[in-house]
This record gives structure tokens, sequence and C-alpha cells, in this order.
């Protein structure tokens, strides 16, 4: 009965935990787009849009490193692109969090479960599928 | 058009499209891509990526509140994880070698399956005994309600599964979260009671956009230009949706809803045969 009443709590722990992950995530990604919306309409603002034909982004704005380089030279986009980024990772660290969880749970199977799932995500983001 | 009045208008589409999502549980990059497409003649591939990083967002934004009320049911919205995503990515392979066209035609189609899904009558019952699967794989649970919490079991866990992987496909083909697949393989498969499966599927859609999300950022679908309008938008419209929701009956809503979207994905689907994307 004490085993049984310890897993529920660890469940409802992690689903608090979770909940606050997504919660977070989506707020510090907003306030980041905000910021970096604003600058850029200050920098770009009376420019035309060109979105009519599909150039694909400078690598300014699709990896990491350029993403870095931007925001350290002020740029807005690369600004908003962080914003991106944090958006995008947010469910990623939900995974990661819920594998921490089941791991504290020794929840043997959803360890399993949990780790295919990271695995196929970092596989996606690592596996130059770009082309 | 300047790129000041070009924002402004997004933005307030992206409102009205997060809003329209959350009241309807269509999403929000629904309404994300034909917006751009047909109002603002953007490539689809932007509107593309900006509907992932759209459903991204009204996704773990919902999602966090229902997830603390314990409702979604984190174990089999994990497992079934494991379908979406590798489906998003093989979508987003798939996407290489998909002439545009198809892309609009396949969304108009799937558009229509959407308001179709919304319309349908929703079943609370919840199974008493469930499949052999469902209890080795931990998927069972209850979910809190007003009388106490109800239990549930679940079925055809490997025909929910399958769905599951072709809903996640569609998702990284065409950036949508799928949703209504979703809750298709939940509610009529696995026979997961309505108030489960809905939550379970908004919790399962940021994890698969963001499967293929990953590369379509490294293909430069996303422009910050589009995305921090449609991100602020989508938040705030969604934000907006979810205090409404409680206070108005969504019923007639749902029903214009759906007519609309049915008219701008026969829309998509005639351009698309044309080939004007």
């Amino acid at each position: 009965m004490i085993t049984k009443e310890n897993k529920k709590m660890t469940d409802y722990d992690m689903e608090q935990l979770i909940g606050q992950v997504l919660r977070y995530g989506v707020l510090i990604s907003g306030s980041i787009a905000i910021i970096g919306g604003i600058w850029y309409l200050y920098q770009q603002g009376s420019g035309t849009p060109h979105y009519t034909t599909f150039n694909g982004e400078p690598a300014g704005y699709t990896s990491l490193t350029g993403i870095l380089k931007g925001l350290a030279q002020g740029s807005a986009s690369e600004i908003i692109q962080l914003g991106v980024l944090i958006l995008i990772a947010t469910p990623i660290i939900r995974i990661f969090f819920s594998l921490v969880s089941f791991i504290i749970e020794k929840d043997r199977l959803y360890i399993v479960i949990t780790s295919i799932v990271l695995f196929i995500i970092l596989f996606s983001m690592f596996a130059g599928l770009k082309v | 058009m300047t790129i000041f009045t070009f924002t402004l208008i997004l933005l307030l589409g992206a409102y009205l499209a997060g809003l329209a999502g959350s009241l309807t549980g269509l999403g929000g990059g629904v309404v994300i891509i034909p917006l751009l497409t047909l109002f603002f003649h953007v490539d689809i591939r932007y509107a593309i990526g900006a509907a992932l990083v759209a459903s991204i967002a009204t996704s773990s934004g919902s999602a966090s509140a229902y997830v603390k009320e314990g409702i979604t049911n984190v174990r089999l919205g994990m497992f079934l994880e494991i379908a979406t995503t590798a489906g998003a990515v093989m979508g987003a392979i798939l996407a290489i070698y998909t002439p545009v066209n198809i892309v609009a035609i396949l969304f108009g189609i799937m558009l229509i399956f959407s308001a179709a899904m919304t319309l349908r009558k929703k079943s609370e019952a919840a199974l008493t005994v469930g499949s052999k699967l469902s209890y080795t794989l931990k998927l069972n649970g209850s979910y809190p309600s007003k009388n106490g919490p109800i239990a549930y079991k679940l079925n055809n866990v490997g025909a929910g599964f399958s769905i599951m992987t072709i809903a996640g496909m569609l998702s990284g083909l065409l950036g949508i979260g799928s949703g209504a697949l979703k809750v298709l393989a939940m509610d009529t498969a696995m026979k997961v009671p309505f108030r489960v499966s809905t939550t379970t599927s908004n919790f399962m859609v940021g994890v698969t956009a963001a499967a293929s999300a990953v590369v379509y950022l490294q293909r430069g679908y996303i422009d910050p230009g589009i995305a921090f309008p449609v991100i602020i938008g989508v938040l705030a419209g969604a934000f907006t949706g979810s205090k409404l929701l409680m206070k108005i009956n969504v019923n007639s809503l749902k029903l214009i809803f759906s007519i609309a979207i049915t008219l701008i994905a026969l829309n998509m689907i005639y351009n698309g045969f044309n080939h004007k994307f």
C-alpha cells in the first residue's frame, strides 16, 4: 500500500513538473519573440516583405552557431530565431524531464519508451535531413 | 505593403487563428497555412514552417494546464509519441520528394477531414475491461471529474499506434499538429474517453511538431519575420480562447468554422490542381 502511495506521488509530481516546464518555455520564448519583433520592426519595418518566392533562410537563421553569432551582433532576426529555438526546445526538454522522472520512479518500461522518443528527435536534429 | 503592415495584419490573423483553434479544438496551425498562402500569397514552405511553430506554441501553452489537472494520460502520450515522432521524421523526409501542389491538395483533404471530425459526436464512455497490451504497457488510467476520478481502460493499442504513425507523417509533411487524426486514433480505435483523448492529443502535438521542426528550421522554412507575429498572435488567441471556452456555447461556432474551413480547403485543393503554389 505504501509503495503504491509513493508511486502516485511521483506521478503527480511529474505532472506538475512537466506543466511548469511547458509554461515557462512558452513564456520565455514568447517574451524573446516580442523583444526581437519590436526591434525587427524598428530596423526593417519600412521594407517590403518577400515571401511569395521561397529562397530558404540564410545560414544565420538555421543553425545554432549562426543564431548565436547574429545575437552577438544584436541582430533582431536572430533574437526572434532564438525565441523560436526555445519554443522548439520546450517539448524536447519536457521529454527529458519525463525521462528523469521515470528513472526516479524506476519505471523501466517507460525509461525505454521515453529514451526511444528522445532518440528519434535527436536523430532528426543531427542526421542532416536538411537536404 | 510594408513589413510593418504585413506584421500587423499577420498578428491579427494569427490571433484569430489561435482563438478559433482553441475554441474548436483544431489547433492554431490549421488556419495559419491558408491564411499565409491564400491571403498573403506566401510560399507554402514558409507557411508550413510557421504552422509548425504555431502548433508547438498552442500545444505547449494549453498542455501545461491540462497536465497539471491530471487529465492528460502522460504514459499513453509518451508511448504513442514513438509513433508520431517516427512518422514526423518520415514526413519531413517525404516532403523533399513531394511537389508543393501535392502538399496543398493533401492539406486541403486533411482540412475537410478535420472539419468533419470537429462536428462528430463525442463519447465520454469509459471501458471497464482493456486489452492485454493496455495492461502490459500501463496505459489504463483515470481522470478527475466533478463526481470524483473516473477510471478507464483501453483497447486496440496496435491500431491506435498505426494511425498515430500516419498522423505523425502528415504532421511532418504538412506542418500541422494533425490533432483530428490523433483524436480518431484514441477515441475511435483505442476507446479513450473524449476528455482524455483531446488533452493527450494536444500534449503530443508539441513533441510531434518539434520532431519535424528541427529539420525544417535547418532547411530554412522558418522565417523570423513570419514567426514572431505568428507565435505572439497564436499564443494570445489561444489564451483568450481558453478563457472564453468556459463561458460560451461553441456548438454553433464549430459548425460555422467547419463550413469556412471546408470552403478554404476546396480553394486549396483547386489551386493545388492548377499548380498555383
